[in-house]
């Protein structure tokens, strides 16, 4: 019965196979082509081989990616540690108006980024931002347009999103297993060691990659901000393609991005599990 | 659960003073979120507001209208959401509903190819597509395939634009209609459409479409905001969509680019009230 209403029915898929196939394919081919290929630089000659990657791992470009690696960890583990305690202090709140206001608003936030993020805090904490000037804080030494500024703003959308993923986790601890801690003689201190941060660890987890990835491939709101004072890959993949760069090392730009897809890579391959797993647990 | 329900008393008897100290702690980490939250906004919209010269006035909202480059820049942007809506869903669904129907195999398949531009920062996809769009003129010159090279670059349009948008927005799409397609049963809806006589279109159209409404308004929505935020495929490529020409208008007018920035926030969140209570008035209607 199901054979004869449903003749074939694969054909459907080949459109968005085929599509995938030339929008992405065709990038990710000639990415990783231009990456391997190099140029000599007296005689123009290319031909395949390492050497573009060898040199994205040294010098200026290994600062910038280790520059990357470093914001994006900063920002992933304080956004994990404030927004497990912004989420901690929504759900256990006895208020439903309070819950589904941040909730929606850590929604919203989440998906803010880029450019309007940036001017929002550079009107507010810029050179000539509201908030500079009010309390003269130029004069103290503040700058938005350096690390600890880009770690600022990136707070913006990550923690709302860690909210996003851990409210949920944190409304499955039930409170049984809490009462029953407490009358086993636990501390609060015991209470999370042992089964609170266990039960979240998945989400907790997940949400840092996810948090990880999203700081790692930004680079709106930083070119935005700083222009290119905090050493980013994101940056030096920009400048790169926008003609910035000697002769004869226009592929470093590829293999600088091959670098980061490695990177965002790994970083993935932690988070899907992770999400399935978490998934599950709280079904 | 019963069994847990005796020693229900003994930790409440401990309680008041804790609980006021969970209370303190609660307020403050509110407290310092809204702070934190709410500041830049308050100070954009004080920036937008207030100069020296002139004090308070609300010029700046009613000149973003008037400024060069908005209408068509805005107008680019929201052709390229919907060219990339619609492309997105035409063809994500009939793949979807081909693996629920009769191709079970291409699931996994499938799966991964609508993860896989999670995995490529929008940078590294656009010095992929630079590259194809730099060397691809060579390679193809002397073929048909030049003009089509070359068709996909137009400014007015950039095709290869929604391209890109459309794979960028892949796994949102994707995961959105999973979420829709898990509630129904697509199967036997199909199955008893097909009994009565339907024809196929008909069966996508009246039968599955509005079944699917709001994991299909989700997917649009997410859409949407993506294209309308998307600023590093279209700089690096050399186009002026929306968020671009925020930044080019930001070197002149200050004032003008941080209040279009907080209008685009006001926008992000209208349209996810809307969703919201599409998904909503959807529910309650079934």
């Amino acid at each position: 019965m199901a054979a004869e209403t449903t003749p074939r029915a694969w054909p459907a898929a080949v459109p968005l196979l085929a599509f995938v196939a030339l929008a992405f394919g065709i990038p990710a081919v000639a990415l990783l082509l231009g990456a391997f290929t190099v140029t000599e630089p007296g005689t123009g000659r290319t031909f395949l081989g390492t050497a573009n990657l060898a040199e994205s791992l040294r010098g200026n470009y290994l600062t910038t990616l280790l520059g990357s690696v470093r914001l994006s960890a900063v920002v992933a583990a304080l956004g994990m540690l404030l927004g497990a305690l912004l989420a901690r202090a929504v759900v256990t709140s006895s208020s439903a108006v309070l819950r589904g206001a941040v909730l929606s608003a850590s929604g919203v936030l989440a998906n803010f980024g880029g450019v309007p993020l940036a001017f929002l805090w550079v009107a507010t904490l810029g050179n000539s931002g509201v908030v500079t000037t009010a309390f003269g804080l130029g004069e103290s030494g503040w700058s938005l347009y350096g690390f600890w500024g880009l770690v600022l703003v990136y707070m913006y959308f990550s923690v709302p999103l860690m909210v996003l993923v851990l409210a949920p986790a944190l409304e499955g601890l039930r409170p049984q297993w809490r009462e029953a801690a407490e009358s086993s003689g636990a501390g609060a201190w015991q209470y999370w060691r042992h089964v609170g941060i266990p039960v979240l660890a998945p989400s907790l987890l997940g949400g840092f990659v996810l948090l990880f990835g999203g700081a790692f491939a930004a680079y709106a709101t930083a070119a935005a901000i700083t222009g290119s004072t905090v050493p980013l890959v994101t940056l030096q993949i920009a400048d790169a393609l926008t003609g910035d760069v000697l002769i004869g090392h226009e592929n470093v730009a590829l293999a600088l991005s091959l670098d980061m897809v490695v990177v965002a890579g790994l970083v993935m391959a932690v988070h899907l599990p992770l999400q399935r797993r978490s998934s599950r647990w709280l079904r | 659960m019963v069994a847990v329900t005796p020693v229900l008393d003994a930790p409440r008897e401990l309680a008041p003073a804790g609980r006021r100290r969970v209370r303190v702690w609660r307020g403050l980490a509110l407290g310092l979120a809204a702070v934190y939250f709410l500041l830049p906004l308050a100070t954009s919209f004080w920036f937008t507001v207030h100069n020296e010269r002139q004090g308070f006035s609300l010029a700046p909202y009613p000149r973003i209208l008037a400024a060069e480059g908005f209408g068509t820049s805005m107008l680019l942007s929201l052709g390229l959401a919907a060219a990339t809506i619609v492309v997105a869903l035409g063809l994500t669904l009939p793949a979807m509903l081909a693996v629920r129907l009769g191709a079970p195999r291409l699931r996994p398949v499938l799966e991964v190819v609508c993860t896989l531009p999670l995995v490529v920062p929008p940078i590294t996809f656009v010095s992929g597509i630079g590259t194809v769009l730099r060397s691809g003129p060579d390679l193809l010159a002397t073929t048909p395939f030049w003009g089509t090279l070359m068709a996909i670059q137009d400014e007015r349009f950039p095709l290869v634009l929604v391209l890109a948008y459309v794979v960028l927005a892949l796994p949102f799409v994707y995961r959105s209609l999973d979420a829709g397609l898990r509630a129904i049963d697509v199967r036997t809806l199909v199955e008893a459409a097909r009994g009565l006589g339907a024809s196929w279109p008909y069966v996508l159209l009246r039968v599955l479409v509005p079944n699917l409404r709001s994991a299909i308004t989700g997917a649009a929505f997410l859409t949407l905001a993506l294209v309308l935020g998307e600023y590093t495929v279209a700089a690096l490529l050399g186009y002026r969509t929306f968020p671009v020409w925020i930044v080019t208008v930001a070197g002149s007018e200050g004032q003008l680019s941080v209040a279009v920035s907080l209008l685009s926030l006001l926008i992000i969140w209208l349209l996810s009230l809307a969703l919201s209570g599409a998904g909503a008035g959807r529910r309650r209607s079934s």
